[in-house]
């Protein structure tokens, strides 16, 4: 697994930018929310990216095993919590969205700006 | 095989968020949402996590793009053309993506049982909670038993998060559906309409609130 080198974090920066990107160049907000969503699960993927041992299997004990290799459960716990957490907060944002919506009557940023004057 | 499977995989996640930001029809980009997840869900169970993998899954890939699709049954499904040209963000973007790849020529190489990530309190579960917890899956003994307090602020977060999707939709006036000259029209709330009082159950139901209580409430595993 060495090989890869450093291959993973640079994937998991690159879908990382590409939700940052959504989040701030595009106007429309189900965009935006989609771009966050993206963004999260780049960090996911550097999390248990960290965690993972070559050769290692899932930290599920195996009976009667001694020379198991398991790889690193922390992350899999934090990152457990925090999907969990961004659906809560995208439902909170896509809510948001359906109140802008029924008050202007679009969701593109500028149209928004624009009634708001 | 495993370094195959992870690079395809990544790769197959690169090119799904980069069609995902290309695609003006919201429905489709809701869809490769639901593809993304379930790639990434591919990749946790490669990466050993299959805890994460399966809530992924579930979560990820079912309820969000339930919870995208309910709101764009609501909202409309068409994005408009930006109209600013996109130089600025992308220098943004292309400016923090050098730094943080700069930043990773620091850390330790992928995969090393030396890393210092796996020396300090992960050799203790993985040795002790069989004796301590008596659970075989150790990612379920953290979650619950060592890092308990986590999952109780976890089930906090979820618990106010609802009473915000419960209070932004259910509260407050809303834009109503009468029946007028002979066909449905959109009024907005504070608008007063004469022809009102004939149509009895003019208002729009609140479909997507008891929707989206019940599917948070699923979460909280």
């Amino acid at each position: 697994m060495s090989a890869l080198g450093l291959f993973n974090y640079w994937a998991a920066i690159f879908l990382m930018m590409v939700g940052f990107y959504t989040l701030i160049a595009r106007g429309n907000l189900i965009k935006k929310i989609i771009g966050l969503n993206i963004f999260q699960t780049s960090v996911f993927i550097l999390y248990i990216t960290m965690g993972k041992i070559t050769g290692g299997t899932a930290p599920i004990f195996v009976e009667g095993g001694r020379d198991v290799v398991y790889s690193n459960p922390i992350p899999h716990v934090l990152i457990l919590t925090a999907i969990v957490v961004g659906v809560a907060t995208s439902a909170v944002g896509l809510s948001l969205v359906i109140r802008i919506k029924e008050a202007y009557g679009t969701i593109e940023e500028d149209e928004i700006e624009d009634e708001s004057l | 095989m495993i370094e195959f499977v992870d690079v395809a995989l990544l790769i197959l996640l690169g090119i799904t968020a980069f069609s995902i930001i290309r695609q003006q029809n919201l429905f489709a980009a809701v869809m490769m949402m639901g593809i993304y997840s379930l790639l990434s869900a591919g990749l946790f169970v490669v990466m050993d996590a299959v805890d994460v993998a399966f809530t992924e899954a579930a979560v990820g890939a079912g309820i969000s793009t339930i919870l995208m699709l309910g709101t764009l049954a609501l909202v409309g499904h068409n994005e408009h053309q930006p109209q600013h040209r996109p130089i600025l963000p992308l220098f943004v973007v292309v400016l923090t993506g050098a730094i943080l790849v700069y930043g990773t020529l620091d850390i330790p190489p992928f995969g090393d049982a030396s890393n210092p990530a796996h020396h300090h309190v992960a050799p203790h579960y993985l040795e002790e909670s069989e004796h301590e917890i008596g659970i075989p899956n150790v990612v379920t003994s953290i979650l619950a038993s060592y890092r308990g307090y986590d999952t109780l602020g976890e089930t906090t977060v979820i618990f106010v998060a609802l009473v915000g999707v419960l209070l932004l939709l259910s509260l407050g006036p809303r834009p109503r559906r009468i029946f007028s000259n002979g066909r449905w029209i959109t009024v907005a709330a504070d608008d007063e309409d004469p022809s009102e009082k004939g149509a009895g159950d003019a208002r729009v139901d609140g479909v997507q609130a008891p929707d989206e209580v019940e599917l948070l409430r699923d979460t909280d595993g």
